[in-house]
């Protein structure tokens, strides 16, 4: 934004400046005075200049703001891209063969159900106005088109801005299949999903991210909270909503004791590259403008991946003796979930060590964290998502800098290494809250889907697999 | 006649088959199969969670010779199954009373 702002202005400038010498050929003479020409309102300035600036100023927006949608629309689809194919692959291949398509079918079920949803009123609830959540002023998206919301993004069509949220919105539900996998029931999960969208993410998305929101950082919240692509409303939500879930479900007949090793690492590896890729919409395209602020979330997003996926691989290979695929990938997503809420807040380096610490403690996380109480995170929901997002959100408010992202106004501190360590205070209230609330949330919302659909599939169908009993197909039919 | 079948390491059933070829013997029946003996299988580890794989894939092939072949044969496929670790896999020799053609019913040897 700055750095479109500036070259505009230098466009201007030259411009006004620049005219009269390409004209004239020499030296500033003519044109005495650079003032007189800067001051387009003075009288001396004939009409045909000044509608000639007007036009080159429509022209200047009108480039930028292309050249902004371009980018968006293209974020937009990268972000679906994670949770299908994405999401779907890596969830996929961690599940047992009898258990693939239901997995799948659950993210895709999502980019159709919350689709619709956000269409009717998600959109409105979670960018209306208000402090816990939005107002209707937006439903069924009246008066949402081609014109900027310029409390959001000045230079894009509204309905770019809607389009691009609507999939933030589709993959922080799909997170928390992962937690239920093997075990929900498909009706269970359509109804949890659609209360949890209502009850715990549009409040959340519009707290931290809305106009008037109690959590938001520029737009007049009571405690800002840094959260540049959704470290507390799409992973700590998604990730302490996912160890309510596995709570209340219960363990996987047969777990610990039977084995349930992934049934096809080659999926889920697949599935991780492309939620590296996709991720680069996720938190580059968080600029909202095609700008060095979204080129500086592009590579902390890079760095965070990379020094994640190094980090779980080194403890790993000090603990086990080896290195595996699958603790690589899960250490690149892992680093990519809290470099989220960082992304357009902190520097290369910084980027690093956030990735590097957030691989190191994941790991810690779904091996020993999970083991000592026993839960059954199935494919490490929380383990990641939630244990990831509270890191990242935690060290955005140590790393944050003004030189990347003076959120606070020009030259004001940002985050703890700016000096302004009260800053860490203001994630730690936003990141209790988002914690507090999606485990309220969730509780409840778990008890109603309970008494009106259920919540477990029979033991029975658990055995012969969610892919046959629930949807009547198999993954893999190898020898027809 | 005899019966030879030798559960041997998937890896080795390339050159088992060639070691076979050179003697002159070219029907064979081959399946795989998974089982252990001394070898126990190995420790797979996802996440942290360790799972002890004890039944290994293993190449199992049967083949129906005349007396006289039978010594050659096993032979050649201690030769070549051979790596000298656990794991290597057993032969087991059964006497057969009949061998009969499908195609036009012949018995004895003859049908081999």
């Amino acid at each position: 934004m700055k750095r479109m702002g500036i070259l505009c202005c230098g466009l201007l400038t030259m411009v006004l400046l620049g005219v009269p010498f390409l004209r004239a050929q020499q030296p500033p003479a003519p044109a005495t005075s650079p003032t007189s020409a800067g001051s387009a309102s003075s009288p001396e300035v004939p009409q045909a200049v000044t509608d000639k600036l007007k036009e080159l100023d429509q022209k200047v927006a009108a480039a930028q703001s292309s050249a902004d949608n371009a980018w968006m629309l293209v974020s937009a689809a990268l972000v679906l891209m994670m949770t299908g194919p994405g999401l779907a692959l890596f969830y996929g291949g961690l599940v047992r063969q009898k258990n693939v398509l239901a997995i799948m079918m659950q993210s895709f079920a999502l980019m159709a159900l919350i689709t619709v949803l956000w269409a009717l009123v998600g959109y409105s609830l979670c960018f209306g106005t208000g402090q816990f959540i939005g107002n209707f002023e937006w439903a069924f998206l009246r008066g949402v088109g081609a014109t900027p919301n310029a409390d959001y993004a000045a230079t894009i069509p509204q309905t770019t801005f809607m389009v691009y949220q609507l999939m933030f919105a589709i993959i922080t539900p799909a997170l928390i299949t992962g937690a239920t996998a093997e075990r929900m029931k498909f009706s269970g999960t359509v109804l949890f999903m659609t209360l949890w969208f209502f009850v715990v993410y549009a409040p959340m998305a519009h707290m931290v991210w809305g106009k008037g929101g109690f959590l938001n950082a520029s737009l007049g919240g009571r405690f800002p909270t840094l959260d540049f692509a959704g470290g507390t409303v799409v992973h700590i939500t998604s990730g302490v909503s996912a160890l309510v879930c596995a709570l209340y479900l219960g363990k996987r007949t047969g777990y610990p004791k039977q084995p349930m090793p992934p049934h096809s690492l080659v999926l889920s590896f697949t599935g991780a590259c492309l939620l590296w890729v996709g991720w680069f919409g996720f938190n580059a395209g968080s600029a909202l403008a095609s700008n060095g602020l979204a080129s500086s979330a592009f590579v902390a997003t890079h760095f965070g991946a990379a020094a994640a996926a190094i980090g779980w691989s080194l403890a790993e290979w000090i603990k086990n003796g080896r290195p595996s695929a699958l603790g690589a990938i899960s250490g690149a997503v892992a680093g990519l979930v809290a470099i989220t809420p960082a992304a357009g807040f902190v520097g290369p380096r910084s980027a690093l060590a956030i990735g590097f610490i957030a691989g190191v403690f994941c790991y810690w996380m779904v091996t020993r964290f999970k083991a000592m109480f026993g839960y059954d995170d199935a494919l490490d929901a929380f383990g990641v998502h939630g244990a990831g997002g509270t890191v990242g959100a935690l060290l955005t408010g140590v790393c944050a800098r003004v030189a990347i992202n003076p959120i606070f106004g020009e030259g004001k501190p940002v985050g703890g290494l700016d000096g302004h360590w009260g800053q860490v205070g203001n994630q730690v209230v936003g990141i209790l809250f988002a914690w507090v609330f999606a485990l309220v949330g969730t509780i409840v919302i778990l008890k109603v889907v309970d008494l009106v659909t259920g919540l477990r599939v029979g033991e029975e169908q658990e055995v012969e697999g969610l892919d046959i009993t629930l949807h009547g197909e198999e993954g893999y039919n190898l020898e027809s | 006649m005899m019966k030879i079948e030798a559960i041997i390491q998937p890896s080795r059933f390339e050159s088992v088959k060639e070691a076979l070829l050179e003697i002159g013997i070219e029907g064979m029946t081959v399946i795989e199969v998974r089982g252990h003996g001394r070898q126990k299988g190995h420790t797979e580890v996802y996440r942290g969670r360790e799972y002890t794989v004890d039944l290994l894939p293993k190449v199992k092939l049967e083949l129906v010779l005349p007396d006289q072949m039978v010594n050659r044969a096993v032979e050649a496929i201690l030769k070549s199954a051979k790596t000298g670790k656990i794991g290597d896999g057993k032969i087991f020799l059964t006497r057969v009373e009949e061998a009969i053609r499908i195609r036009n019913e012949e018995r004895g040897e003859g049908a081999l």
